[in-house]
């Protein structure tokens, strides 16, 4: 644990501004990155398969009219946090031999002022970045108008994130 | 046999769905030292294509390629099952939700998405405009200026018990509930 716990802390100063980085130091190759590719299309699948990406779904959730959602949500937390305490208690490597590294999230603001309007926006879409991509997929073809203005969300917090809280 | 085809044609329940999603946090961990997440991709495209020299799209998105290849998986993992493991059946919408949805002039209930708010012609319409365009901006300020979505928070985050992605997602669930029963009433009635 202390190990792992020592790791973060050096991991979090390298860069605090990104939720989901690259932890390794292996390079590679585009054959090598289509594992990644393979993890995805699973994730693709399901999405459409348990109409994740539906916006009737979404509408459902906030209503309280359907559990599917509040389903899905607690049964991949409670696996994804099952399978991260093995990880951690017999000490999984990855499989290029490298020890696995979970940065900590720190705690800003943001959180709760973007967590608000990305939750109105989900609730107005139907739909959070990765059904946003798995529309396309599913041949919703207007949905490029949505990832298009989300990119220039994405943009605009760039531009003006120094003068926002934090 | 033939069983087994009806189930995995017809809509998957949520215990099977959530757990695959929960073992793709151990999956992405274990292939490549990955944490889980979607909502950066958007900001590495940003990086990429329209840097224009601000200071938070500076960074070497070249080291995240593999988020961007996860999620061209993810939009052929979506036409697969979209054309090889479609649902013969029409989709099932809660009826209350439904009767409410029709009395606002909201007819498609037989796509994910339906064609009355989401396509092409409703961009032309206000409601349809402020969904689409206002709606995708907030995902992509929100999810930025939160460091990340219901992958990268509600799912890893929570699965490697950090508070303050509970925050997140305490807030992305108060958000969808205020614009969902306070304020999406009125976008969808306009005409």
């Amino acid at each position: 644990m202390s190990t792992i716990n020592t790791q973060n802390n050096q991991q979090e100063l390298l860069d605090e501004t990104s939720a989901c980085i690259n932890h390794s130091d292996k390079k590679e190759n585009s054959f090598g990155l289509l594992k990644y590719s393979l993890v995805g299309i699973v994730f693709g699948i399901v999405f459409v398969k348990a109409e994740i990406i539906s916006w009737f779904r979404i509408q459902e959730m906030f209503r309280l009219q359907s559990f599917h959602m509040y389903g899905v949500i607690g049964t991949a937390v409670t696996v994804g946090a099952l399978s991260v305490a093995l990880i951690k208690k017999f000490k999984v490597k990855t499989i290029q031999g490298e020890e696995i590294v979970i940065v900590k999230k720190k705690f800003t603001k943001g959180q709760v002022y973007g967590g608000l309007m990305f939750g109105l926006g989900w609730a107005m879409t139907g739909a959070c970045p990765g059904p946003l991509f798995a529309q396309i997929g599913a041949g919703v073809g207007s949905i490029v108008v949505v990832i298009a203005s989300a990119l220039a969300g994405t943009w605009t917090y760039g531009l003006l994130k120094e003068k926002l809280p934090h | 046999m033939q069983e087994f085809f009806e189930k995995l044609l017809a809509p998957w329940p949520w215990y099977i769905a959530g757990t695959i999603i929960g073992l793709i946090v151990p999956g992405l961990l274990i292939i490549g030292n990955k944490t889980f997440g979607i909502s950066s991709n958007l900001r590495h495209i940003c990086a990429a294509c329209f840097p224009a020299n601000i200071p938070f799209f500076k960074y070497n998105w070249k080291k995240e390629t593999w988020n961007l290849f996860f999620v061209g998986g993810i939009i052929a993992g979506a036409f697969i099952a979209n054309t090889y493991l479609s649902n013969p059946n029409n989709l099932v919408v809660n009826a209350q939700l439904k009767s409410t949805l029709s009395a606002w002039n909201i007819h498609d209930f037989n796509h994910l998405l339906p064609n009355d708010l989401f396509s092409f012609q409703a961009l032309a319409t206000p409601r349809g405009f402020i969904l689409m365009v206002v709606g995708g901006f907030l995902v992509g300020f929100g999810t930025r200026y939160a460091n990340g979505c219901t992958s990268g928070h509600s799912i890893m985050g929570l699965s490697n018990l950090q508070w303050p992605s509970l925050v997140a997602t305490i807030c992305f669930m108060l958000g969808g509930f205020i614009m969902t029963n306070l304020i999406l009433p009125f976008i969808l009635q306009m005409k």
